[in-house]
């Protein structure tokens, strides 16, 4: 019976689905982390970049002389002394290290400075003289396909397009009742990530370049450098340092800061820090694709959504970087979270010349979400139903297809994440409100990990050191960047090795020590990371239980190790569900013995056991056809339903959004607070793309507003009380039933805020951001029209 | 100039021109890289530091302000190895995702609960309305410093709390 109770505490101990506190937390509260412009190295070098300051031109002649007669200079460094290949390798490898004869958009990096202190090299970089001699830019990117003067990219400036043909629209479209077509807008969104983008290049004696910085993606930042200095890749050893914030603005871009401090550190023979300041780090670097949408979608009198024709164009800038990627998941989550029987989706991301967009969390389906959830709120005013009846109609179920004809065959829990929105917010449509106050929702869907766009990519390694004392290093290719992934795979680890969560920690992402484990984008980390680190920790606890049953005398089944004990037991059916619910017992343990897994440990070591291991995961197999867009291109998908109270003032046409409901299928929330985080994170991010995030961009191609007082981004003023709701339903191949879903949270609020604003005054706009003066015209228009 | 001033409780005494910004001097010169630059200009607060108990942004101040004064760093803010009341509770509560903007919002929260022991909502939310997150929303921000304010009362019996 003793053995019970200390059986059942320790069934209570496994940390999964626990609050744990987060593991770099204490570090980051006393000022002792240290992020990459905190490191220091003896002979440091500061970098600065020369740029372009057009949008399109030749370059005749660069200049140094003045900038290397100042004090303190110690090079300039241009195309020309790139030992290997002037490229950046993403999906293609169109982008310059640095500019040679042409340069495609202002803020482009012609030339890298370096000298004894920071601002003698900023000081330095504006002396380097560049002559350019300029050309027509091409700004507009609904001008850029087929553009007859200007080509930037292939015959018709389009760096990619994807179709989707399902059904027969046409046809649909004669014999539905009501037929919606509008067009929709989104502007760029930068990702303001409050610690700017900084990298440093430390070169060795042994020809060894190691690279450390602020990133998402060290192989990536590998792969570049190796390019760029002609190295191989076992001599660049690429760490990632501690990172303030990234949201897809730290996917690629960081290839090209590790280049430009690689490049002179490589020369020099000295190690090279560069730290963009915030002005160039905004007008310089990759935000999210503006978009153009025409939506057409019909419906018949019964509520159900029949066909949907769409074209969707968005803008590349001047390198395709990550755009193809990006267009891929717009493409796919187009129609929303719906059964549509039938639609054609033609997408394109053009080239235009401006700085080049990329990922943004929610990676390109943000701006066709908007109008897809726009669409459907007036679909059903039309047809005369309610917005949660019409949805209700069409959601996706297990059993459904999605319109790439992809079979869900579980882990769908859209419709509870509605009825729980619901529940919580106790809004029915019916019901009054209060003048000027109205309430918006949305749904949407995210699928999870590189999908069919980046298969190739989408495997993980990682390996588990148990030490002789009992605690536990792991390494992984994934990154931290603030989602909490140290904390949750720290947490898996230790359910799986079955040592307390605070004897487990991570070292940091290192090129040298995992093999390449793909990017940290598109929500993997949980599941890739995760069932990698699962794999080779049950090979560590294997190796435990065969010598603790030895020691205990008793068969390998019947061991159990928790918290850093092991006892003896009948087998029960512990991780039955697959979200790992921990499940007692049917019946008190009948057998005895337990032991500290210390002695076991000490066992093994003793015996020299081996207590490391690897894990390989490769995610499951996705597809995509490219002339039918027909396929399964994500492994699962997150799902969400969002629900805005807003009030508007008609006065100033100020939009203040009262409270927001999220609700997330996120299969099993590991830590429930980190989940909450990225929910309430999210959302503020998807109200600061629908209320205010604007940058603008002059018609010499110049970016206007590259600061944070002209760019505004929410502020605590502009925080507004967010519910968020964890909903699981639990995937099978996830780790304990986990799938990721930390972009969801931002991709479904600007359509949930425009739906609620056209519920209290009734206006409908259909251009982000719903800026006071954008809606104080609508409602002018609106009242002259009466 | 010689410059003498009160860091994290010490006394200090350097040699500067006078015209160097406070953050170069807390990082470079004194080696405390716990303040963070974000945009050098004012707008997002990760360089807080307390000036005689009140928050300011070190990169808008000039080494030869702070002479005779008393400065207080994210290094300088919890009593040996007890954990100031905001950084507990920013733990516990978990309002810290990326941690760059943290050192700055932990300190413009101290200062705020300096001279307002209670504060409402909208007084935390005007208090920190210059420090700029762009992971949180600002939710577990809020209720960290509620806790941490609930922290301070149990310790002190609601006396004053002068740092």
């Amino acid at each position: 019976m003793i053995l019970r109770a200390l059986y059942e505490g320790a069934a209570l101990m496994t940390s999964i689905g626990k609050r744990v506190n987060r593991t770099e937390s204490l570090d980051r509260v006393t000022g002792a982390g240290l992020f990459t412009d905190d490191l220091g190295y003896p002979g440091l070098l500061h970098a600065a970049v020369v740029r372009s300051p057009f949008a399109r031109g030749q370059i005749e002649r660069i200049d140094s002389a003045a900038a290397l007669k100042m004090k303190g200079v110690e090079g300039v460094f241009t195309y020309k002394d790139i030992p290997g290949h002037n490229s950046i390798p993403i999906i293609l490898s169109d982008q310059p290290c640095l500019a040679e004869k042409h340069v495609n958009y202002v803020g482009e990096p012609i030339a890298v400075v370096v000298a004894r202190d920071r601002r003698t090299a900023r000081a330095a970089a504006l002396k380097v003289v560049v002559t350019i001699k300029k050309l027509t830019p091409l700004l507009s990117f609904l001008e850029a396909r087929n553009h007859p003067a200007i080509h930037l990219f292939g015959k018709d400036n389009v760096f990619r397009q994807f179709k989707v043909r399902r059904g027969d629209p046409a046809r649909a479209f004669a014999s539905c009742d009501v037929i919606v077509e509008n067009e929709y807008r989104t502007p760029y969104q930068e990702h303001a990530y409050i610690e700017p983008l900084a990298m440093i290049a430390i070169p060795h004696p042994d020809g060894v370049v190691e690279i450390k910085g602020s990133m998402q993606c060290p192989f990536y930042v590998r792969n570049a450098v190796t390019r760029v200095l002609g190295l191989p890749e076992s001599s660049v050893w690429v760490i990632q340092a501690a990172t303030g914030g990234a949201f897809g603005g730290k996917e690629d871009v960081p290839s090209l800061l590790a280049c430009q401090a690689a490049l002179p550190a490589w020369k020099l023979k000295k190690p090279v820090k560069l730290v963009y300041d915030r002005t160039e780090d905004m007008m310089s670097t990759s935000k999210r694709h503006p978009g153009w949408v025409r939506y057409k979608s019909g419906a018949t009198k019964d509520g159900i959504l029949r066909a949907i024709d769409i074209e969707y164009v968005i803008d590349g800038g001047a390198y395709s970087t990550l755009s193809a990627a990006v267009l891929f998941r717009g493409t796919v989550h187009a129609a929303g979270p719906y059964r549509c029987e039938n639609v054609k989706i033609d997408s394109y991301v053009v080239a235009t010349n401006k700085v080049p967009t990329g990922a943004f969390r929610g990676f390109g389906s943000p701006q066709i979400l908007f109008a897809a959830e726009s669409q459907m709120d007036i679909l059903a005013e039309k047809l005369g139903l309610d917005p949660v009846e019409f949805r209700r109609r069409n959601l996706l179920r297990v059993g459904d297809e999605t319109i790439t004809g992809q079979k869900l065959l579980n882990s769908v829990g859209l419709e509870e994440t509605l009825e729980r929105v619901l529940e919580s917010s106790a809004w029915t449509p019916a019901a009054e409100s209060e003048k000027d106050v109205g309430f918006g929702l949305s749904m949407v869907f995210y699928g999870v990990g590189l999908g069919a766009a980046g298969a190739y990519l989408a495997r993980t390694g990682a390996n588990v050191i148990l030490h002789a004392d009992g605690s536990v290093l792991f390494s992984v290719g994934t990154t931290e960047l603030g989602q909490g992934m140290t904390t949750v795979l720290s947490q898996i680890v230790a359910d799986e090795l079955g040592v307390p969560f605070d004897s487990v920690r991570m070292t940091a992402p290192d090129t040298s020590r995992v093999p390449d484990s793909g990017p940290t984008v598109a929500s993997r980390s949980t599941t890739m990371s995760g069932n990698a680190l699962r794999e080779a920790s049950k090979k560590i606890r294997a190796v435990l239980v065969d010598e603790a049953a030895e020691m205990l005398g008793c068969p390998q089944d019947q061991v159990r190790i928790e918290e850093g004990k092991v006892f003896t037991e009948p087998v029960v059916q512990r991780r039955a569900t697959a979200a790992g619910a921990s499940i007692g017992p049917s019946a008190p343990a009948s057998t005895t013995g337990s032991l500290p897994l210390q002695e076991v440990i000490k066992s093994c070591v003793h015996k020299r056991k081996p207590l490391f291991a690897d894990g390989w995961k490769i995610a499951p197999p996705t597809s995509f056809d490219g002339e039918t867009g027909k396929g399964d291109p994500y492994m699962v998908y997150a799902w969400a339903t969002n629900l805005a109270k807003v009030k508007v003032d008609r006065e100033t046409g100020e939009v203040h959004v009262m409270k927001v409901w999220s609700a997330h299928d996120v299969g099993k929330a590991i830590n429930p607070s980190s989940a909450e985080g990225q929910i309430e994170g999210g959302v503020l991010q998807g109200l600061g793309f629908a209320l205010m995030e604007e940058m603008l961009v002059d018609s010499e191609g110049r970016i206007t507003n590259p600061s944070l007082s002209t760019y505004l981004i929410p502020t605590s003023e502009d925080a507004t009380e967010i519910v968020p709701i964890i909903v699981e339903h639990p995937y099978p191949e996830g780790p304990s039933g986990a799938k990721g879903f930390a972009e969801q949270p931002l991709m479904g609020i600007a359509p949930a805020v425009a739906n609620a604003v056209h519920d209290a005054v009734g206006v409908r706009i259909t251009e982000l951001p719903l800026t006071p003066e954008k809606v104080w015209r609508a409602l002018q228009r609106e009242s002259r029209g009466r | 100039m010689k410059l003498s001033f009160k860091l994290n409780g010490k006394k200090t005494v350097l040699e500067v021109t006078g015209g160097e910004r406070l953050i170069d001097v807390l990082r470079d010169t004194c080696g405390l890289p716990g303040t963070k630059e974000g945009c050098g200009k004012g707008e997002c607060g990760a360089c807080t530091v307390l000036v005689n108990g009140a928050p300011v942004c070190s990169c808008l101040m000039l080494s030869s302000q702070v002479e005779g004064k008393e400065i207080t760093t994210i290094e300088g803010l919890a009593s040996g190895k007890e954990l100031h009341p905001v950084q507990r509770a920013f733990i516990e509560t978990g309002a810290i995702q990326c941690g760059f903007c943290t050192p700055g919002i932990v300190l413009s929260a101290a200062g705020l609960l300096n001279r307002n022991p209670s504060p409402s909502r909208e007084e935390i939310r005007r208090a920190v309305s210059g420090n700029l997150c762009r992971c949180t929303g600002y939710v577990k921000i809020f209720e960290a410093i509620e806790k941490a304010s609930q922290y301070m009362k149990n310790r002190k019996g609601g006396g004053s709390r002068d740092e």
